[in-house]
């Protein structure tokens, strides 16, 4: 059973959906037990760093924190994503999970913000969420702010600089893209972390 | 890179795609999920389907059209038309929208966009917006009008695009009436002045009639999407073949064929 965590803050339907698809089977939950029961877990979101503060509220935080530290995989994806670094400058001194060392930041001035639409991935080797994903894959994007390319990064996209498009460890991941509207790529993806 | 992208737009009637020369003359042109798959498969970057004739009594019929199409479409998914309050759009994100498009009902309340977009993020939230030439002015500006096009507002088009990202919205999608249905080209000059205006997306709409004219509202017009109907329904352009001819005049695309 994968957990998809409920914090009230964005439209949870096309990642339940892509996972319906794929035969998984998924709870969409804001319980913390729930969270324990379940064997992964996935943190979606879009929006505002801000709206994580919900996870704190709900009484998410440590379950998720643990559930990670426990070695069940766990997805974040865009702003889930970015829940698994320290901070961002969206939300200055809201703390991340810090999982992953360093700080989301916006995008430079010399490019539009948001960033939206298909960009293209620069694939590393040895990644267990991104297995038999092409070099120069496209999947979609909708974000203004960027996780920085850390050693745990497993792609890199390019939007005024590279950042990281993917991150790993263990069994930790996260993406800043949406897999669940990135055609047959992203659920390719989703496929993967449901066989990790 | 990132790429331009390439939006098929499905107008709606009765919960059946429908295509007619400005809205006269429509005929069937097939299932909405059936119709929206299709495009995907063959490249579509996007979807958006718009209920044209947006009475009540279509609501329900719509959303079941958008339930169906959502169930297995799995590229970003707009749906507009007939999005008047926050309930509204709240029920569209339920039947599966990934963002919905309001026109009409933002230019009347600005405020609505900063509702939906409060509710389900700036990017879920695209403002419509229909423009023209303004023939009452000498410097070329050009006007909204709402209401299926019908009403003309006096507002400034480049103003209210401004106004609209201000207020909170996540993309614009900028349809010429000057050119719309008449396959003789996107209004570039439109596109570029809205597009230099605002740092949120544009989706430039209105004219599509070849793959010349992509390439023309990409390169000239800095669309940042283009999104068309007719010529995609009934296989005047077809899209692979479009993104191989944008491909090879330097357009970046996602190739998905």
């Amino acid at each position: 059973m994968i957990a998809i965590v409920d914090y009230g803050a964005c439209n949870l339907n096309s990642v339940k959906k892509a996972f319906d698809y794929l035969g998984a089977k998924v709870v969409v939950t804001d319980q913390p037990a729930a969270l324990g029961a379940a064997d992964k877990i996935v943190v979606p979101g879009v929006g505002h760093f801000s709206a994580l503060q919900a996870l704190d509220r709900a009484g998410l935080r440590e379950p998720l924190l643990q559930g990670a530290s426990g070695g069940k995989p766990f997805l974040g994806i865009c702003l889930g994503m970015q829940w698994l670094f320290e901070g961002s400058e969206e939300e200055i001194g809201m703390a991340g999970a810090g999982i992953f060392s360093g700080t989301c930041r916006r995008f430079p001035a010399t490019v539009k913000s948001p960033h939206v639409g298909w960009n293209s991935l620069a694939v590393q080797e040895n990644t267990k969420l991104l297995r038999g994903i092409p070099q120069e894959s496209h999947v979609y994007y909708t974000h203004s702010f960027h996780a920085p390319v850390i050693p745990a990064a497993t792609a890199t996209s390019e939007y005024g600089l590279q950042f990281a498009a993917a991150v790993e460890r263990d069994n930790v991941f996260g993406v800043q893209f949406h897999p669940e509207k990135s055609g047959e790529i992203g659920l390719s993806i989703l496929k993967n972390f449901c066989e990790v | 890179m990132l790429t331009k992208r390439i939006i098929a737009c499905l107008d709606m009637d009765g919960g059946r795609v429908v295509k007619g020369v400005r809205f006269k003359n429509l005929r069937d042109a097939g299932d909405p999920a059936e119709c929206a798959m299709a495009h995907a498969r063959n490249g579509a970057d996007e979807i958006v389907l718009l209920d044209i004739t947006a009475t009540s009594g279509n609501r329900r019929t719509m959303l079941d059209a958008v339930r169906a199409t959502a169930r297995s479409l799995f590229v970003p998914f707009t749906v507009g038309g007939g999005i008047r309050q926050l309930e509204d759009a709240a029920a569209v994100f339920d039947a599966g929208a990934d963002k919905i498009a309001i026109n009409s009902a933002a230019v009347s309340d600005p405020a609505l966009i900063g509702r939906i977009a409060g509710r389900f993020g700036s990017q879920a939230v695209v403002v419509a917006i229909d423009a023209r030439k303004d023939a009452r002015k000498v410097d070329g500006s050009f006007e909204v009008f709402v209401a299926g096009g019908r009403v003309s507002t006096g507002r400034d088009a480049i103003e209210w695009a401004r106004q609209a990202a201000d207020c909170g919205a996540g993309e614009i999608l900028l349809t010429s009436m000057d050119r719309d249905g008449t396959q003789s080209g996107f209004d570039c000059r439109l596109v570029r002045e809205v597009a230099e205006a605002v740092s949120i997306p544009v989706i430039a709409s209105g004219g599509a009639g070849s793959a010349r004219h992509f390439i023309d509202v990409f390169q000239d017009g800095r669309a940042d999407a283009a999104l068309a109907a007719s010529i995609f329904h009934f296989g005047i352009e077809n899209i692979a073949e479009l993104k191989r001819e944008l491909r090879d005049a330097g357009v970046p695309v996602r190739w998905a064929c």
